[in-house]
């Protein structure tokens, strides 16, 4: 090929000269072309490698349908379309799936075995002993471009949701024009297109329009629509329609900025989006200098660009004619050749009417075509038009139904969608705006070139994935015949330009294959997105912390002061210990100090959720496993909520502050969903006038006080209320003041010792954190980070739900049966409680269990196994393992199949494949009495 | 994405709502009365329907639990209904 620069171009600035590398070689170009078109100018003919066979490959076409030009940008993105790409000084590209470079690529050589690599060859070839052991190597080789790791974005793409009457996707003559008819009708209009001007055909196809040059009119249009404060979005894709009239757009950004993803809400959506040239089915119709006529065009007018001096134009319709006659004023030397018999022949132009082209030959570029009457034509561009295939994508992503037209040979709109209008040439209208333009535009005038079955030559159908059309026949030959199915075993139009211009040649071999139509063929189904869109568009600034942001203590810089070390717990950053050392140490100590003396603990993610009103009580013995409006005001009561099915779902404790009045205390990570079952229950069979929720859970904080001193700590506080045992016993709530503030202090302990549970406003957390602070240096006060609560409660058999709960446990697991008997109303999952599967005598029951080896603490997530006939088998496993301080041993707890029933039975315990001993005691391995919540 | 109609906030994005059955699967009353069969299917059975469906769907955000009558097809939202303006399909969604 030898494309050489002519006169003009109206994309370019040649007062602008800039250099970038291809390959590591240097490539010239003006401001304003495309990698693409300074690659053509300059000569470079083989811009990357094919898919499968690294066959050489050049430009096929000129924007978002260019199947062969993909280039890895360094620094940037990979697989990007060199025609998509605007060259800039010292911008350096490779092209994908060659090594070292596009025209010295050493796998060429694959192609001279390409006949024993044929559809599907690998999964039938790879099969023994395993697929898998072939699969990296082949995975690797048939990867297209490479992800630099060391590119890191400047910024985070940005992401806008915008409203409007009327999105028109699309700015050439259709789009332009129905922008602006709705502009004049008073709607608020957003235009946007892929191209960097508006302008669409209008830039490269002579045009008079209401009496202009067409690119003038786009002009006009565009300033008219902008002025009256119309969006106008250039160099932007509507990649994919959604429900509810919801587009996808991503804009292209500049000068290394990232893309920007535009979410656009639209009443309505016009689209405009043109269509795409088919290549024509020949021999070797992939070798390099062969473009589609319509590219060939763009390359000429807007980059000053001939495709070749000796040119063939090769077409099945008339619209490729603009394309010979510019060329030919070029200079260029141009032969037509044209698929139909009675095509009309233009003064000065030579054109061989009624004949085809079955081969074209060239070594690295094409050089010659041999025609259907045996001539050859020599020639260093082949441009080739097979017709036009409208850009239905979004008008199916829509949900729309194709109709097929055999005018026009082409798959087009059919049945109108609910908001979406097509229009133009995606509507298969290929003339200007009825109305505006002067005359009638070109004809079409086309005829059938399908590809045909038994086929000596290798015709290309998919450019970018490799599939021929012999290929094709494979596939229906071993009856792969819908086009779903022939789709996955060709991979035909399933690569990064999913068959813009492959699929309907494609779905016209298949008919011929199987004497069908090509509407009974049917096309694929259309997905999102149209075009690549780059993963950061759609991630924006979502990641680490703000896709999921963790929750934070009011405390929070108070306990870095004190030295805490945080961790994530169900969402919150939490002190998981305090100070320096071996954190098991530190655990340990924390737990010993607070047995000994007094702890202060920073709860303040315990779920405070209020339920107010006449009706709570009932609302609540709905709700819970136990009864609760049996619970007399200012005391509290332990409880479990299960779901539907018979499962805790939670635990917690209950608080009656007064008559109508309560707070349920549920576990800190599942406020929102007790929160949103609450209300959904509430609503759905509750007068709402009579029962209230509220979460508190964020405004109030809690701090826990616990220990046998902690009663002489608060006293020492003065918190305004009795704090004798008489007035405020164990599971009692009382109110008091703080600072002004009403203070609740309820007497729940999960540590087994006294304790007391402060919520106050959380403007108020640090000064009462800072007087607990001060005031229990008297008692030697320590700090309890989460961790060593979790060894104390483990101690005394508590539990957490989730970790000594599973999705299959049930209240009575936990040796509590007295609601499910003695409970008079209805609640939450109570008829899956008399179910075959809750009176199971085999269930897994929560127990202690004792390791009894020496062996140190028992790994949580052991299983329990009991040997039936030499195959061992699951009793169940460990779910909560420490070193008592306590205690001086180990203990852990676990719902293992009948435990209940087997204390003091030893068992054997599995994990990975250490083996260990325990016997099974009771959950509570510390105070069994309960005496110390008193002491 | 879809455009839900809250009776309470008005056209909110889908991704602020959360499923919650479907509209007149009854909750069976009474433990002792209620049989296995009757239980699995409130529990298990979902209508599934390909075309018109009437759901029950709570607005997270602000919390309102409501009715609505969409379609699974084409994805139109046909009405919405808050329980308290009957619809919760003679009284009780669940």
């Amino acid at each position: 090929m030898t494309a050489w620069r002519t006169e003009g171009g109206t994309a370019i600035d040649r007062t602008r000269p800039l250099r970038f590398t291809f390959d590591g070689r240097s490539v010239a170009g003006f401001a304003g072309d495309t990698v693409a078109s300074a690659l053509l100018a300059g000569g470079v003919s083989i811009v990357g490698r094919s898919f499968k066979y690294h066959r050489p490959r050049g430009l096929w076409g000129a924007g978002v349908e260019e199947p062969n030009a993909l280039l890895d940008i360094a620094g940037g993105m990979p697989n990007t379309r060199a025609t998509q790409v605007l060259a800039a000084d010292g911008l350096a590209v490779r092209s994908v799936n060659a090594e070292p470079s596009a025209e010295k690529d050493r796998h060429a050589f694959l192609d001279a075995f390409s006949r024993f690599i044929p559809a599907a060859f690998y999964y039938k070839t790879f099969m023994f002993p395993d697929w898998h052991l072939f699969e990296p190597r082949i995975r690797q080789m048939a990867g297209l471009g490479t992800l630099d790791g060391a590119v890191r974005a400047p910024a985070f793409a940005e992401q806008v949701n915008h409203h409007c009457d009327v999105l028109v996707v699309g700015a050439g003559p259709a789009g332009l024009a129905a922008a602006r008819d709705a502009l004049r009708a008073g709607r608020r209009v957003v235009l946007c297109d892929d191209g960097r001007q508006a302008g669409g055909s209008l830039l490269f196809r002579a045009a008079t329009i209401e009496g202009k040059p067409g690119a003038a009119w786009a002009a006009d249009v565009v300033s008219e629509l902008e002025q009256a404060g119309a969006l106008v979005l250039a160099g932007t894709t509507a990649f994919g329609i959604y429900d509810h009239h919801l587009a996808g757009l991503n804009q292209k950004g500049e000068g290394g900025a990232p893309d920007r993803l535009w979410r656009v809400r639209a009443k309505s959506i016009v689209l405009a989006t043109g269509a795409i040239e088919r290549p024509l089915p020949f021999g070797n119709n992939d070798l390099p200098g062969i473009m589609s006529a319509e590219a060939a065009l763009v390359y000429l007018r807007r980059f000053g660009v001939a495709a070749g001096r000796r040119v063939v134009v090769a077409t099945n319709n008339g619209l490729a004619y603009e394309t010979a006659q510019a060329l030919s004023a070029a200079g260029a030397d141009v032969t037509v050749v044209d698929y139909r018999a009675d095509a009309p022949s233009p003064e000065g132009l030579r054109v061989l009417t009624g004949r085809t082209i079955v081969k074209a030959s060239g070594r690295g570029a094409v050089s010659a075509v041999r025609l259907s009457d045996g001539s050859v034509l020599e020639a260093d561009a082949v441009l080739a038009s097979g017709g036009f295939t409208p850009t239905v994508h979004l008008y199916c992503q829509a949900q729309g139904k194709l109709d097929w037209r055999d005018d026009i040979l082409a798959f087009v709109p059919g049945r109108p969608v609910e908001g979406v209008e097509v229009v133009g040439a995606a509507a298969g209208d290929f003339s200007l705006p009825a109305g505006l333009a002067e005359g009638a535009g070109q004809d079409l005038g086309i005829v059938a070139a399908w590809p045909k079955s038994r086929a000596k030559e290798r015709v290309w159908i998919d450019l970018q994935n490799d599939v021929t059309a012999k290929d094709v026949e494979l596939a229906v030959r071993e009856n792969f015949v819908s086009v779903e199915h022939l789709k996955r075993y060709t991979t035909l139009g399933m690569a990064t330009d999913q068959g813009k211009t492959s699929n309907v040649n494609g779905l016209a071999l298949v008919a011929e294959l199987t004497g069908r139509r090509i509407p009974e063929v049917g096309t694929t189904t259309y997905r999102p997105p149209f075009t690549p869109v780059p993963l950061a568009s759609f991630a924006g600034a979502r990641s680490g912390t703000r896709m999921s942001p963790l929750r934070r203590l009011p405390l929070e810089r108070e306990h870095r002061a004190d030295g805490a070390t945080f961790r994530e717990y169900g969402g919150w950053l939490r002190p998981a210990f305090y100070g320096s050392g071996a954190p098991e140490d530190r655990i340990q100590a924390e737990a010993t100090a607070t047995r000994a003396g007094v702890a202060l603990f920073d709860g303040s993610p315990l779920g405070k959720i209020e339920v107010v009103g006449p009706d709570a009580g009932s609302f609540l013995d709905f709700i819970y496993y136990n009864t609760m409006s049996t619970l007399a005001p200012g005391r509290c009561r332990y409880g479990f909520i299960l779901s539907e099915a018979g499962n805790i779902y939670d635990d917690g404790v209950l608080v009656r502050l007064d008559e109508n009045r309560f707070v349920v205390s549920c576990s800190s990570s599942h406020v929102a969903g007790v929160h949103a079952l609450l209300e959904e229950w509430r609503q759905d069979r509750f007068d709402r006038r009579r029962v209230f929720i509220h979460n508190a859970t964020a405004e109030m904080a809690t701090l826990t006080v616990t220990g046998p001193q902690s009663r002489a700590l608060l006293e020492a506080i003065g918190l305004g209320l009795d704090l004798d045992d008489a007035a405020l016993p164990h599971m009692a709530v009382a109110m008091g003041r703080f600072e002004g503030q009403a203070a609740r202090i309820a007497r729940v302990s999960f540590t087994g010792e006294r304790s007391y549970e402060l919520s106050v406003p959380a403007d108020h957390a640090a000064s009462l954190w800072s007087r607990l602070r001060r005031e229990g240096q008297a008692f030697g006060a320590t700090l309890l980070g989460l961790e060593a609560l979790m060894v104390l409660r483990a101690e005394k058999g508590y539990i957490v739900i989730g970790k000594d709960t599973d999705g299959t446990s049930r209240p009575m697991d936990f040796g509590l049966t007295a609601p499910l008997e003695r409970k008079k109303v209805e609640f939450i999952g109570r008829r899956s409680l008399v179910t075959e599967d809750a009176a199971r005598p085999d269930r897994r029951q929560f127990v202690g269990l004792e390791a009894i080896d020496g062996a140190g603490v028992l790994p949580t997530g052991a299983h329990g196994i009991e040997h039936l006939a030499g195959t061992p088998r699951s009793l169940g496993y460990v779910t909560s393992s420490y070193f008592s301080p306590a205690l001086q041993r180990p203990i852990a707890l676990g719902l293992i199949e009948r435990g209940l029933d087997r204390m003091g039975d030893i068992i054997e315990l599995q994990h990975l494949r250490e083996v260990r001993r325990a016997r099974i005691v009771a959950a509570c391995a510390f105070d069994a009495e309960g005496g110390r919540l008193h002491a | 994405m879809q455009l839900f109609p809250c009776p309470f906030c008005g056209p909110r994005s889908e991704t602020e709502f959360h499923f919650g059955g479907d509209a007149g699967n009854r909750r069976p009353e009474g433990f002792r009365a209620v049989t296995d069969g009757e239980w699995a299917a409130y529990l298990h059975d979902r209508n599934n329907p390909r075309g018109a469906a009437n759901e029950i769907w709570m607005h997270m955000t602000c919390g309102e639990v409501f009715r609505m009558e969409r379609d699974t097809v084409h994805h139109g939202v046909a009405q919405a209904f808050a329980l308290l303006e009957g619809g919760g399909d003679d009284g009780l969604a669940h």
